[in-house]
């Protein structure tokens, strides 16, 4: 847990460390209300910088409205982990740069927050110690009452024993932010589970509206994803475009465009709704809300970055990190401490210490 | 100040105050998803409150 704490620190501003540590080619300058540029000359001018590969995804920069990115890989049906994003002017057109993220702190930091470098198991396993740290907590605050009968709210007793002292730091930090520290480890859980989720739509939701194409192939001369996201954005009204899906890719079927779009309030914004354009006559299949169990996963992420409040929100996150490092480590502390009960010259009052609840 | 010291206190009167903490994070939380503008300044504002009590509990004398 002290890990994830520590590599999430940064990753609360891994946009901002970005811009600081690597330059991109910025996009041209225009005149808000400029128009954009056609999608299907953004893909050629792509592939013309990516020879032998194939595009995945098409994806607007949710806070660069000038940029797309463009993923491929060396065929359609290659790990879309290994995908790589070329950076295109959404004006122009233009290729911009394909930056070489993996080795960047920023990817190293992710890497090793979500999966420490053991892809699903490693998801897997980091989303079975956040359950932990969630039953941890519910038992801090099972035990947060024997310690405190004899103490007022907010008490610090800065005269005593070190273990005394760090206990009053543990619980009063533990205790201000349990609700806080419940939601984001809750989240964090949830967010584990991306990977199935993704699954679980594919084979349901998905798999439901494209029945009738099941045995159709990936068409070999694919309509046009300009005209394929007009007719998404003509079929959901007031809705923007925030991905596309190539037929074949992950989060699409084989004969289909996967255009994905949200709405524009902070809420709505993370909701996506997919429409799937048939990519060999441009015509729109289908559109549906996604399934509860996935905006369920899209409502968790923000509130595990917390990155949607502003940078404010953003600073209170990491003050928040900090303090659960605090209560971590204290925790650490009182636990090593009780290990050793011969040390342990715990004045009487403070006996009823949370020794379970420190375990996190 | 101090009189609660030797008295043992009921389960409501510990659990009152962190109770109310917890239902205002809780509010921000939500509040800037809800909305942005002022609903962001919410959000700020009860997510804040934590910190500063701890440093305030923290730095003030024990007594």
């Amino acid at each position: 847990m002290l890990m994830l704490c520590i590599t999430g620190l940064p990753l609360i501003f891994h946009h901002e460390i970005d811009d600081l540590l690597h330059e991109g080619v910025p996009a041209a300058q225009v005149p808000p209300g400029s128009p954009k540029a056609d999608l299907d000359l953004i893909i050629r001018n792509a592939l013309a910088r990516a020879p032998e590969q194939v595009p995945h995804f098409l994806a607007w920069d949710r806070d660069d409205p000038n940029t797309l990115f463009v993923a491929v890989g060396s065929s359609i049906t290659a790990d879309p982990a290994d995908n790589r994003f070329l950076r295109m002017d959404a004006h122009t057109g233009a290729f911009l740069d394909l930056p070489d993220v993996t080795g960047r702190f920023t990817y190293i930091m992710l890497k090793l927050h979500t999966e420490m470098y053991a892809g699903l198991p490693g998801k897997l396993f980091l989303g079975f110690m956040g359950i932990l740290f969630c039953i941890a907590i519910v038992s801090g605050i099972v035990v947060y009452a024997p310690s405190m009968r004899k103490l007022r709210f907010g008490a610090y007793r800065r005269d005593r024993p070190r273990i005394v002292r760090w206990l009053d730091v543990h619980n009063l930090a533990g205790i201000l932010l349990v609700a806080w520290t419940l939601v984001v480890g809750f989240t964090g859980v949830i967010n584990t589970w991306a990977d199935l989720v993704a699954k679980l739509w594919q084979y349901g939701q998905l798999a439901e509206m494209t029945a009738q194409y099941k045995d159709r192939e990936i068409p070999t001369k694919l309509s046009s994803v300009q005209s394929a996201v007009e007719v998404a954005e003509q079929a959901v009204p007031g809705m923007v475009p925030v991905f596309v899906a190539f037929p074949g890719s992950l989060f699409t079927s084989k004969s289909h465009y996967a255009v994905f779009l949200r709405g524009d309030t902070p809420v709505t914004s993370r909701l996506l709704k997919p429409a799937l354009v048939d990519a060999e006559t441009g015509q729109l299949t289908d559109t549906r809300d996604l399934p509860w169990y996935v905006s369920t996963l899209l409502l968790s992420q923000p509130l595990h970055f917390g990155d949607y409040g502003g940078m404010p929100l953003k600073i209170i996150w990491a003050i928040l990190d900090i303090l659960t490092i605090v209560i971590l480590w204290t925790g650490l502390y009182l636990w090593l401490r009780r290990r050793k009960p011969t040390t342990v010259a715990a004045p009487a009052a403070a006996r009823p210490i949370d020794q379970q609840a420190v375990s996190s | 100040m101090s009189v609660n010291r030797s008295r043992r206190q009921t389960l409501t009167k510990i659990f009152a105050w962190p109770l109310v903490i917890g239902v205002l994070s809780i509010t921000g939380l939500i509040a800037a998803l809800v909305g942005d503008g002022i609903w962001d300044r919410v959000s700020w504002a009860t997510l804040l409150l934590p910190s500063v009590l701890y440093v305030v509990f923290l730095l003030r004398p024990f007594r």
